[in-house]
């Protein structure tokens, strides 16, 4: 395989909040190839959004990239250095605000957000901000860009473009915004689209309807994809590799089919336990018991092991990452589980197990096992 | 699992379904609906109705009084004959010339008093120096109006960036915009502007630029709490992510969208504007004679108050009533926005 075009290296992004340091993102690596969609999953608050945001670096405060490597196509968007004093600072070379704005934001990396009915101007027409932004990112006059604002526009699938351009957004439907926002991200020509969870908003069909757009247009134009969910069932769909983050570490790592039929960790594979698969039949659907412990202060040891059905008493102890479990024949698959002890070397099979109790759908007071708690 | 499947025409059909729900919401947004709303309000409307009065006096006296003279200037003009209040003296009398035989004080039209009985040549009355009450009062709303509209402009706008930057950017920005804005803030109104002619001159234009300058803190602080919301609004965040430069960023996605209430408070604040410049003429700072002024001539009335009580009466209601109409209609320009402002 080629390099990648983003590579991410163990990001750190932190909230500096009055009750204390939320550690949102915490030490996370991924890639991203030409080419391919990768998915980023989890549950709300595993820091998805943060990441994506990191990547773009438009964390906003009090959250702050404090540490790891993002490069793009070779050039650092995030890089520290430990100055002798032994903190960390950017080094000389990471772009400045003002290469990200000219240089990457919008022209190399685009994103589309979440929430189509806010992210779009109210007292803009939609072709004025799609001009607007066809015109900073790609060099053109005016007329030119209002050219491309409607060939985009007919791309993604909005009947009478040329006449719709003058509309305001209140005169889209949530569907019809998405696909703006879709054809605003593609018409600067990036080489990469950080999709926020930008189907959550929609109802299904719609959703289903945009997914088979996106495909086409990724495969028509090439671009890569990096997109933000919390939906297994739009991975599976459109994704070719899925990282699976928990608490702002990255949990498993693999191709979307590896990750489906192939698991190699507790917590994907309860999530993929807790929804309804085509592929198997179910009595009942089993929840992943009690909720995501607060990132300001996560359990000890791995960080799932509070819920986990297969924690043992290593796992308090022991944060494993996410490392190669493959076989020698198969794709890289990464999992950051101490089940496989010949990678991870601790003496997880002979470690005695914790009772999780992950029958029952809510675990009550477990939730908030904040490490210390039940040490 | 897969959410695809349904992909069929009729579903494309619902996606765009802009029916007649849609033109209704259309109407909510924007100018046709805010003045549709003025219109349904009876003193909101008679406010408009006066200020569009008051407003085309204005004109008209600053085309006679302003721009005529400018052009006598040129030849061109001059050999017609063009010259200051060019269209007054051939129709009518100068507003600021003594009338050759003069008759001072006389009452309105109808009445009488001790200098005689009111004539139809000065439906209003004379001044103290026998110049018709009514063209001046015409040839002063120019003032009123001009002297409410750009200091009104000048704060509105100065007001408006500092509020807009300091809301926007936050942390440091922030804090020293605003508690230099607050600084102004503590100065009284008043003595704000007084101390400014002190500087600058009794020169109407800073007089103007003074009463603006002093309502700066009053539009900054009202523009950055809008601000303050607007820029956590995802459409900033997807300008900022696009590249977009700050400066657009704020011209063009942030101010338009907080500049609701900034509206309304100039509307009011014309009124205000207008009270100051007429309070500053009444104390013989702002415009001087012998060109009318509301204000200078309800000072000059002050000494014959006795002798004829509407040679106050009339400059006073003028400034009421052109005060009391920009209220008005500024009150109803806030309900009629208000659905929006709650949003």
């Amino acid at each position: 395989m080629t390099d990648p075009i983003l590579e991410v290296r163990d990001l750190q992004t932190h909230f500096f909040t009055a009750d204390g340091v939320v550690r949102a993102v915490d030490g996370v690596s991924f890639e991203v190839y030409e080419e391919e969609i990768v998915g980023i999953v989890g549950e709300s608050g595993a820091g998805k959004s943060v990441a994506a945001a990191s990547i773009m670096r438009l964390v906003e405060d009090p959250g702050e990239v404090v540490g790891g490597e993002v490069s793009f196509k070779g050039e650092p968007i995030v890089e520290f250095e430990e100055t002798e004093a032994g903190t960390r600072r950017p080094t000389d070379a990471m772009l400045s605000n003002r290469e990200m704005r000219e240089r990457i934001r919008g022209r190399e990396i685009a994103i589309i957000f979440q929430d189509p009915m806010e992210s779009l101007n109210p007292v803009f027409t939609v072709g004025g901000q799609l001009r607007e932004f066809i015109e900073i990112n790609r060099d053109v006059g005016e007329s030119e860009a209002r050219e491309i604002a409607v060939e985009m526009l007919r791309e993604v699938g909005i009947p009478e473009p040329r006449e719709r351009l003058d509309d305001y957004p209140h005169q889209f439907s949530g569907g019809m915004r998405q696909r703006v926002l879709i054809a605003m991200a593609l018409s600067c020509e990036p080489s990469l689209i950080i999709a926020d969870e930008p189907t959550t908003a929609l109802d299904v069909t719609v959703e289903g309807q945009i997914l088979e757009q996106v495909a086409d247009l990724q495969e028509k134009y090439g671009t890569s994809f990096i997109w933000v969910t919390h939906d297994l069932g739009v991975v599976a769909e459109i994704c070719d590799r899925v990282n699976v983050m928990y608490l702002g570490q990255m949990a498993e790592q693999a191709a979307v089919d590896a990750l489906f039929h192939d698991t190699r960790h507790p917590y994907t594979d309860a999530l993929l336990d807790s929804l309804p698969r085509p592929d198997r039949t179910v009595e009942e659907l089993r929840p992943i018991a009690g909720v995501m412990p607060e990132a300001i202060n996560p359990p000890s040891g791995c960080r799932f092991h509070t819920r986990c059905p297969d924690a043992r008493e290593v796992c308090r102890q022991v944060n494993p990452d996410a490392r190669d479990v493959s076989e020698s024949d198969e794709r890289p698959h990464r999992a950051a589980c101490l089940k496989h002890e010949d990678v991870f070397h601790e003496d997880y099979w002979s470690s005695p197990p914790i009772d999780n109790e992950t029958d029952s759908g809510f675990a009550v007071g477990r939730t908030d096992a904040g490490g210390s708690g039940d040490e | 699992m897969a959410t695809t499947g349904s992909t069929s025409d009729e579903v494309l059909d619902t996606d765009e379904g802009v029916g007649e729900a849609d033109s209704e919401i259309e109407s909510r947004v924007g100018w046709r609906y805010t003045l549709g709303q003025v219109k349904g309000d009876p003193t909101a409307l008679a406010g408009l109705v006066v200020i569009c009065f008051m407003s085309g006096l204005a004109a008209f006296a600053t085309l006679d009084a302003v721009v005529f003279d400018y052009l006598s200037e040129y030849a061109v003009f001059a050999q017609f004959g063009m010259r200051k209040y060019w269209i007054a003296e051939t129709f009518w009398i100068s507003p600021v010339k003594e009338p050759l035989g003069a008759r001072r004080l006389l009452p309105p039209a109808p009445l009488d008093n001790a200098y005689g009985q009111g004539t139809w040549d000065h439906p209003l009355g004379t001044d103290d120096r026998g110049r018709d009450i009514l063209v001046r009062l015409v040839y002063g709303s120019r003032i009123a109006i001009s002297v409410g509209a750009i200091a009104t402009v000048v704060g509105m706008v100065g007001g408006t960036v500092v509020g807009a930057v300091a809301g926007y950017y936050g942390g440091w920005v922030d804090d020293v915009l605003m508690r230099a804005v607050e600084t102004l803030y503590a100065i009284p109104f008043f003595i704000l502007v007084l101390s400014f002619i002190a500087v600058f001159g009794r020169n109407l234009a800073f007089v103007m630029v003074g009463v603006g300058i002093a309502s700066i803190p009053t539009f900054s602080r009202l523009i950055r709490s809008e601000v303050v919301s607007v820029r956590e609004e995802d459409y900033i965040e997807a300008a900022e992510a696009a590249g977009v430069r700050d400066r657009n960023i704020i011209a063009r996605h942030v101010i338009p969208n907080s500049f609701a209430p900034v509206l309304v408070q100039g509307t009011l604040q014309i009124g205000t504007a207008i009270l100051i410049v007429a309070g500053l003429s009444f104390l013989g700072f702002g415009v001087q004679p012998p060109t009318p002024s509301w204000g200078q001539m309800l000072s000059k009335s002050r000494g014959v108050m006795i002798e004829n009580v509407w040679f106050s009466i009339w400059p006073g209601l003028c400034i009421l009533v052109t005060v009391v109409a920009f209220n008005m209609f500024g009150d109803g320009l806030r309900d009629a926005l208000d659905p929006r402002l709650k949003n």
